[in-house]
């Protein structure tokens, strides 16, 4: 039986995969799209916590001092996230880390990235909300900043607002086709230059090509809708072109387990994995300080109670991202709602054990209506590491959402510094004049990240660093890497943006070096139109 | 040996339960005679090596399983307290007023398919009755043979052994007690064995005690009053353009 080809194969299809996989399909390439999960359209999106919904799509991935969220879906994490889209801060692409000299490649600086970042931001599109626009908790959080001496900014948030209900049922996927996922854009472009998107094949390992003019096999199991952990098949496809983008939870297992087939891994592979320094704590609002400190009224006699209302997103304050203080103590403090599935985590606010559980605890969550959420946003130490691969996929899944990974993250006085830091500030804010109380996240001593990134880093240093700065595999010519685990540090803000546009920089690199690796595809691209006509006539091949 | 038998005599009579006690010294038990009567305890709640893998055939505990089912529910009302559902409740603890997580139905999640656990409920319920039985040992607590060795302890030492298990444990061992746990929060804060939007109509308890709001007629959730519609805060002075920071 002969082998299957395409000119390229791209695994995965969040941001990272996503939008090489346009570009090179429209240029002209075959282009086949490999993706872990299932497919699901806006109409399949639930409102619902029941098991067995919204788990189809998100994993939960439980390493040692680490949880990772992820999606696991076609579209990825942009089915699944919150939409907030930042460029991130100037200095974060000065930082020299815990190694003293620059981590990001020379030739990657905000200045640099900057027209990648607008060609997102008009692709997607991402919309700057009003204040008229800003949900409740993100209005007490912008108004408790602002009686702490703070600004707060309104977030721009990948999302049509006129279309949106804000229901706050984003994690879940998007039941009204507002959230600007890779589902509305890159993707439906790519499909119209005739890419093959296969769901539910799950990459388990790249190896050499046995076909003349190709470079690499792409091997894949085939996933059982109904139960992720059995294989109902499996397959190879060889390629000229392999884009890598299974994620920062994916791509170092599938590339740790390729070492042999490949000759070697660069030893940053698995390495350097940051959770983007996430740290949340709670704030549990005085509904009467709220009038009374704040001034504000929602309804006649209802303060606030607003937890549950809105984009999860609304509102953060950028002073304490002063590019002149010292690393480690830079970081953004976001209003973020979280859905129930995360009130195991809060302590009960009693001195004393349990911390988390018991009598106080359900005293807590009686006035979950009351909570405000914020995330801070980081300086980590990329601290994180893999071991060694399981048997097959990323991690080994015990239940339908829920994984146990290889990674371990074992928190550095560096790091350590930064959450203490955003901690203490956000304390301030909070408590000034016992608006709220602060409390933590202990149920479990883990970190809790939304924003895996780093583990396959770029750099110039081949030492700390497993890609070039054009997000080339080093040692391995014509294997890209163009995911989250391609960013080099932690950012101060969420990370979509900045994958994207790295993608989108990546893309026209990869482009005009198309002939290296005998393709033969336009060197320019524009971005995706916005209907199917558009979308095809941006096709050197329509499907 | 006396007072215990009396406290079982009591119990026939359908009188009010004395869940567990500490050892009266009067009861002259020595700390080897209480280690024996913990083996044997354990032994008959078929202790088994964590972690245990139950047969791929069993699916789910059976309803009114008089060990299992007990077990996870004295460990579910520990962990989010409630009302006991009768005077003759044991498993329910009954340290709060109100609905708790088996009133919230725990049991119905962790048996739930989708959840992934069933399997591992009996290994489950034999590891932390295990756990029970050690704990009742070390602080010379003579438990109940009548029921499970947790149902035996009262609230402040199942709490105290709670404490012990998902804080204090580590490795595998904790990571399993954790998400049970885990599911167990899930019972009560989302509903998650069943559709939310009829949990929330219905009157689930949990959600109804955190306040999640109620869906459209349709089901779904739409909030067209959702914003103060105020400026509540100076933007950063160096926001760019497009809302990011420099």
């Amino acid at each position: 039986m002969a082998v299957e080809t395409a000119d390229v194969v791209v695994i995965g299809t969040g941001f990272g995969g996503a939008i090489p996989g346009y570009y090179l399909a429209a240029g002209g390439a075959r282009v086949v799209m490999l993706e872990r999960g299932p497919r699901l359209a806006t109409e399949d999106f639930t409102h619902s916590l029941q098991l067995g919904t919204f788990t189809r799509i998100v994993d939960d991935i439980r390493g040692d001092g680490v949880d990772v969220i992820a999606g696991n879906c076609v579209g990825g994490s942009s089915v699944i996230y919150f939409a907030a889209s930042l460029r991130a801060p100037s200095f974060v692409f000065e930082r020299t880390g815990t190694l003293g000299r620059r981590l990001w490649p020379a030739s990657i600086s905000r200045r640099t990235l900057n027209p990648w970042y607008r060609r997102v931001e008009r692709t997607l599109p991402v919309s700057q909300q009003s204040w008229d626009d800003v949900p409740y908790p993100g209005g007490v959080w912008a108004a408790a900043c602002a009686r702490a001496g703070h600004t707060c900014n309104p977030v721009p948030v990948a999302v049509d607002l006129a279309r949106c209900t804000n229901c706050n049922w984003m994690v879940n996927g998007c039941r009204f086709g507002a959230k600007r996922s890779m589902l509305l854009n890159y993707l439906p472009a790519a499909e119209a230059c005739g890419t093959d998107i296969r769901p539910l094949h799950e990459v388990q390992s790249i190896g050499p090509a046995s076909t003349s003019g190709y470079r690499y096999a792409v091997s894949y199991l085939v996933l059982d809708p109904d139960d992720y952990r059995v294989a109902t098949g499996s397959g190879t496809i060889e390629a000229k072109l392999v884009i890598l983008a299974a994620g920062a939870m994916g791509t170092p297992v599938i590339l740790q387990r390729s070492a042999a087939a490949l000759g070697g891994m660069p030893a940053a592979v698995g390495r350097y994995f940051s959770p983007n320094g996430d740290r949340v704590t709670l704030a549990l609002l005085d509904e009467a300080k709220v009038t009374q400190l704040l001034g504000l009224e929602r309804a006649p006699g209802v303060a606030y109670e607003g937890y549950a209302i809105g984009k999860p997103i609304g509102s953060m304050t950028f002073d304490y991202l002063d590019p002149s203080a010292a690393e480690f103590t830079r970081f953004s403090l976001q209003q973020i709602y979280f859905p129930p599935i995360t009130n195991i985590l809060p302590e009960d606010g009693v001195d004393g054990a349990p911390l988390w559980f018991g009598v106080d605890k359900k005293a807590l969550t009686a006035r979950w209506r009351s909570w405000l959420t914020v995330l801070a946003m980081t300086e980590d130490a990329n601290e994180g590491v893999f071991g060694a691969p399981p048997p097959s996929g990323n991690f080994v899944r015990i239940a339908p959402a829920a994984g146990l990974g290889q990674l371990s993250f074992h928190t550095t006085p560096e790091t350590q510094r930064g959450w203490d830091a955003s901690d203490a500030a956000m304390k301030t804010v909070v408590e000034k004049d016992g608006l709220a109380r602060h409390l933590l996240w202990k149920a479990t001593p883990n970190v809790q990240s939304a924003h895996p990134l780093a583990s396959c880093r770029m750099g110039d240093d081949p030492a700390t660093s497993a890609l070039d700065d054009r997000h080339e595999l080093r040692g391995h010519s014509g294997l890209f890497v163009t995911d989250a685990s391609s960013v080099p540090t932690s950012l101060c803000v969420n990370p979509s943006l900045t994958i994207a546009a790295l993608a989108e920089r990546a893309s026209s690199l990869l482009l005009r070096r198309a002939g290296e690796f005998g393709l033969s595809v336009r060197p320019r691209v524009p971005p995706p139109g916005t209907t199917d006509a558009m979308r095809r006539r941006r096709c050197l091949h329509p499907a | 040996m006396r007072r215990h038998r009396g406290e079982l005599l009591r119990r026939l009579r359908g009188e009010r339960l004395l869940v567990s006690r500490p050892v009266d010294e009067t009861l002259a038990l020595t700390r080897r005679e209480l280690l024996k009567a913990a083996a044997a305890a354990a032994a008959t709640w078929r202790l088994a090596p964590w972690p245990v893998r139950a047969p791929a055939a069993f699916a789910q505990v059976p309803p009114g399983d008089p060990f299992i089912t007990p077990t996870l529910e004295a460990f579910s009302d520990t962990l989010i307290p409630g009302a006991k559902r009768s005077p003759l409740d044991r498993a329910i603890a009954g340290a709060d007023t109100g609905a708790g997580a088996v009133q919230a139905g725990a049991i119905e999640l962790l048996n739930f398919p989708p959840a992934g656990v069933a399997p591992a409920l009996p290994g489950f319920a034999a590891a932390v009755n295990a756990r029970a039985t050690a704990y009742a040992a070390d602080h010379g607590i003579l438990l109940d043979p009548t029921v499970p060795p947790l149902v035996s302890l009262g609230f402040a030492d199942r709490t105290a052994l709670l404490v012990e298990l998902l804080d204090e444990t580590t490795g595998d061992e904790q990571l399993a007690y954790f998400a049970l746990a885990a599911l167990v929060f899930l019972a009560y804060h989302t509903a998650g064995h069943l559709p939310t939007a009829e949990a929330v109509r219905s009157g689930h308890p949990g959600l109804a005690a955190i306040g999640f709001p109620a869906p459209d007629a349709d089901g779904l959730w739409r909030f067209p009053q959702f914003s103060y519609r105020r400026m509540l805060a100076s933007r950063h002075p160096r926001t760019t353009g497009k809302g990011s920071p420099p």
